[in-house]
């Protein structure tokens, strides 16, 4: 019993941020009264619009550089090469990927720069992060307001402020890049997939074949095999038809999850049981998944749920291209940089007597962070449809770090299931405040500022308990502190 | 000779001779543009004067060892609360609702200064990561503040809806302007608000006298330091407590100060920014993350607001499109403050 209490205990108060927002959330969406349909399918949209730019911030963390208030950088990178793409006029997938192709460069190089001038401050990332924001938000508008027009000439009503100097205010991009991700339709992902599969796997045999490996190569044959068949079903007409949208009901899409997690929870026992004969296998936790997937199944019956489920459409590329950002993110970890940033992360000192080069380890992760940002932030002009031009950038670290942090996430700590979480948590809260506020207070505007100062105080409260916690950790780690809150307000 | 000028490079730095030549260049270019440098000179001086105390506030907080102090937001909304509520009291002789409003801001700043300080003692050596977050939670805490307070007057709160202050509240009938046009003059057109600057210099006096007082000595030992002040039997958290809350006690009335200048209240986001601007104009005047004095505020500041002020015009005749002296400050005020931070902090390890 008390071993049952003290999980229950550990557990809460590893939780209690999560805890408290999902509270907030529930909360906030009972007092707003808005229909569940309408919140999930804002939510399902925010999550696709803003997930890519959360998930950008977990490589710094693992290199101990903290949270990387510095994606401002990335996102003028995204939107120095959106402009340029619209003045060009490129429309649709095309122009997206010129976006990527032009923006991805320059956000190496500012990355690059990003990193170097971190390595001058180490231990001071974040307030050099902050301000390093501000500071090229003011290059940007010396770009964007000045020198296009003043001293690069360019001439176009639409894009630039009469009397030829200056970029306008915003800028539509419905009829050019708008969805221009969002549409691209499953099928041409199934086809993109096939043929990167076929190339590389043909790539491997003849590799190993002229180096002599001497590695069979019937597993390869196996991959090519299983590519061909899922490729050939998507020509039968239904599937054709089905896969030729962009985007997913979200019933769609739970089923199809929750049958892969059945299929590779019995691909699992039958690996392990049957062809590695490993008796001591327990099959417990596969079973229970199994059977979770069921109920979960079960639930999608649910009145109130089916009619989320059958309301909800998923722009299936943006989160096809999240996933594989998580993907990313765990992957790396594995790899010999990943390790040398974790090395890093947790001390320098050892780091550098393991032969390790610091420097270079740091300046990679902020180029990779950056140019993250950057493709976050051509994600979100993408879906958003309207360029704000000296707007857009502003709060990007804001609101991806409160995100982040809402998710439980830390200084030191942060995984993709808490940049998921937290993305989901903040936003419900940002969907339902004004609301709320209005429902409540009988004033919106209040909700809206609630909303603002939750993004700044999640930063403010995570800071300084971090803080707090590496100047008591010798005496005590597991004593939180309780009057922090009180003594900031 | 070429270490004299070496060494005189070095105590300068390069940021300060760009900024200076610069401001120079600036002040050259106005006549042949047509400007009157009496005029722009004026605007700088009164601008000086009018930001000078935000900028003090930097000193104690420097001096106590927290560092650059990004959280005198505390201040300014303490200060913004008395002003206020002054209004509200309906109290309109100037002199009078001038100094309820500062000792309102006074009490409310220290208290607050107190709390801060208390929690910057538990996160040291991330006080400046801290206070910048813990300075923009405060701001956006206090606009649900502001549109909530009770408050019935009408100069105060929007005419329509009876709820909520108003963003700008204009300070015409109680204390605006009432150290500007105190013992002022003219030479010419340079005006020079006499009572304004009085005040300025007097609290930097003030500030000094208590720096060199026994408290102010062993709160500078504190911060220089710790460890050696600890030994002497100095109460080093406390001190840290003491000059926190002088530095936001001093942000309260440095925002009275500068709206009685201004002419009007600005509540809401207005004052997000200000502490970035603060602390970009005591670390233009020659300070460091690790010590600052009276006399780095007050070239600091003019340095900083003349830029500003002597840019505005002479660029807009120029380039008659766009604002590019907001676009000049947010360069500025953020390049010095990567500057400074780039020269204490670092190491290869």
């Amino acid at each position: 019993m008390d071993n049952i209490k003290n999980r229950i205990y550990n557990f809460a108060s590893e939780n209690k941020v999560v805890i408290l927002f999902v509270l907030l959330c529930i909360g906030g969406i009972y007092a707003s009264g808005s229909p569940l349909t309408f919140v999930a399918s804002e939510l399902f949209t925010r999550i696709g619009r803003n997930g890519f730019m959360v998930l950008a911030l977990l490589i710094p963390v693992l290199a101990g550089m903290g949270l990387n208030f510095g994606i401002t950088v990335g996102a003028i990178a995204a939107q120095i090469a959106v402009f340029w793409v619209v003045y060009w006029g490129f429309e649709g997938i095309t122009g997206f990927l010129l976006c990527l192709l032009m923006a991805t460069p320059i956000a190496i190089f500012f990355g690059f720069l990003v990193g170097k001038l971190f390595n001058k401050m180490k231990g001071a990332e974040m307030i050099a992060g902050m301000v390093l924001g501000y500071f090229s938000e003011g290059l940007y508008l010396l770009f964007f307001l000045f020198i296009i027009g003043g001293v690069i000439p360019v001439y176009n009503d639409r894009l630039i402020i009469t009397g030829g100097v200056g970029v306008k205010n915003t800028i539509d991009l419905a009829g050019n890049i708008k969805y221009s991700l969002d549409t691209v339709p499953m099928l041409t992902i199934i086809e993109i997939l096939f043929f990167i599969i076929v190339i590389s796997t043909i790539i491997k045999i003849v590799f190993n074949k002229v180096k002599e490996t001497g590695l069979s190569f019937k597993k390869d044959l196996i991959i090519l095999g299983v590519g061909a068949i899922v490729y050939a079903l998507s020509f039968i007409p239904s599937i054709e038809a089905f896969l030729s949208t962009d985007r997913l009901l979200l019933l769609h899409a739970v089923i199809i999850g929750l049958v892969a997690l059945v299929l590779m929870q019995i691909w699992y026992i039958i690996k392990n049981r049957f062809i590695l004969k490993d008796m001591d296998y327990s099959m417990k936790k596969p079973i229970a998944l199994i059977v979770l997937a069921a109920i979960l199944y079960g639930l999608t019956y649910i009145k109130a749920i089916e009619e989320i489920l059958l309301y909800v459409n998923l722009p299936v590329t943006t989160y096809l291209c999240i996933v594989a950002l998580c993907m990313f993110n765990s992957m790396i970890i594995r790899t010999r940089i990943g390790q040398n940033m974790r090395t890093v992360g947790q001390s320098r000192v050892v780091a550098n007597s393991a032969g390790i080069d610091v420097d270079k380890t740091r300046i990679i992760a902020m180029i990779i962070s950056t140019v993250l940002a950057c493709w976050g932030q051509l994600i979100y002009l993408q879906n958003i449809g309207t360029f704000s031009t000296y707007g857009a950038h502003t709060q990007v670290s804001l609101f991806a770090i409160a995100s982040l942090l809402v998710g439980g996430a830390s200084v030191q700590k942060a995984t993709n299931k808490q940049a998921i979480i937290g993305v989901i948590l903040f936003h419900t809260l940002f969907i339902v405040a004004p609301q709320a506020g209005k429902e409540i207070f009988n004033n919106a505007q209040l909700g809206e500022y609630f909303r603002v100062f939750i993004a700044y105080g999640v930063i403010a409260v995570s800071l300084a308990m971090h803080a707090w916690k590496t100047n008591i950790r010798p005496i005590d780690d597991t004593k939180k502190p309780a009057r922090l809150k009180g003594q900031k307000a | 000779m070429t270490d004299k000028l070496k060494n005189m490079y070095a105590s300068i730095g390069l940021p300060r001779l760009i900024i200076t030549c610069f401001f120079l260049i600036m002040l050259l270019m106005a006549p042949p543009l047509g400007l009157s440098i009496t005029s722009l000179l004026g605007d700088s001086i009164r601008r000086w004067a009018m930001y000078g105390l935000l900028v003090l506030a930097m000193v104690p907080a420097v001096k106590c060892g927290i560092g650059l102090n990004f959280g005198i937001s505390l201040g300014i909304v303490g200060g913004l609360f008395g002003a206020t509520a002054v209004i509200e009291l309906g109290i309109t002789n100037p002199w009078l609702a001038m100094l309820a409003a500062m000792l309102i801001g006074l009490f409310v700043g220290s208290l607050l200064g107190i709390g801060y300080g208390l929690l910057l003692n538990k996160v040291k050596g991330s006080e400046m990561t801290v206070s910048t977050y813990v300075g923009f939670s405060v701001i956006a805490f206090m606009n649900m503040i502001w549109l909530t307070l009770p408050f019935k007057d009408g100069n105060l709160i929007w005419p329509i809806g009876q709820q909520g202050m108003r963003n700008t509240i204009s300070l015409e009938g109680s204390f605006g302007l009432v150290l500007n046009n105190f013992l002022d003059f003219n030479i010419g057109d340079l005006h020079i608000p006499t009572g304004l600057i009085l005040f300025f210099l007097l609290t930097c006096f003030a500030v000094f006298i208590f720096m060199k007082s026994k408290a102010g000595i062993a709160m500078s030992a504190a911060g220089a330091n710790p460890t050696f002040s600890k030994a002497s039997g100095i109460n080093v958290d406390k001190m840290r407590v003491l000059g926190t809350a002088i530095s936001t006690a001093l942000a309260a009335v440095g925002i009275i100060t500068y709206a009685q200048s201004y002419g009007f209240l600005q509540l809401y986001n207005a004052p997000l920014m200000m502490g970035f601007h603060s602390v970009a104009a005591v670390l233009i005047g020659g300070a460091s993350l690790k010590d600052a004095k009276i006399s780095h505020v007050i070239i600091g500041t003019f340095l900083f607001q003349g830029i500003l002020t002597v840019a505005l015009p002479v660029v807009n005749k120029i380039l008659p499109e766009g604002n590019l002296s907001d676009v000049i400050r947010i360069i500025i005020s953020n390049g010095i403050i990567l500057y400074a931070l780039s020269k204490t902090k670092g190491g290869s390890k």
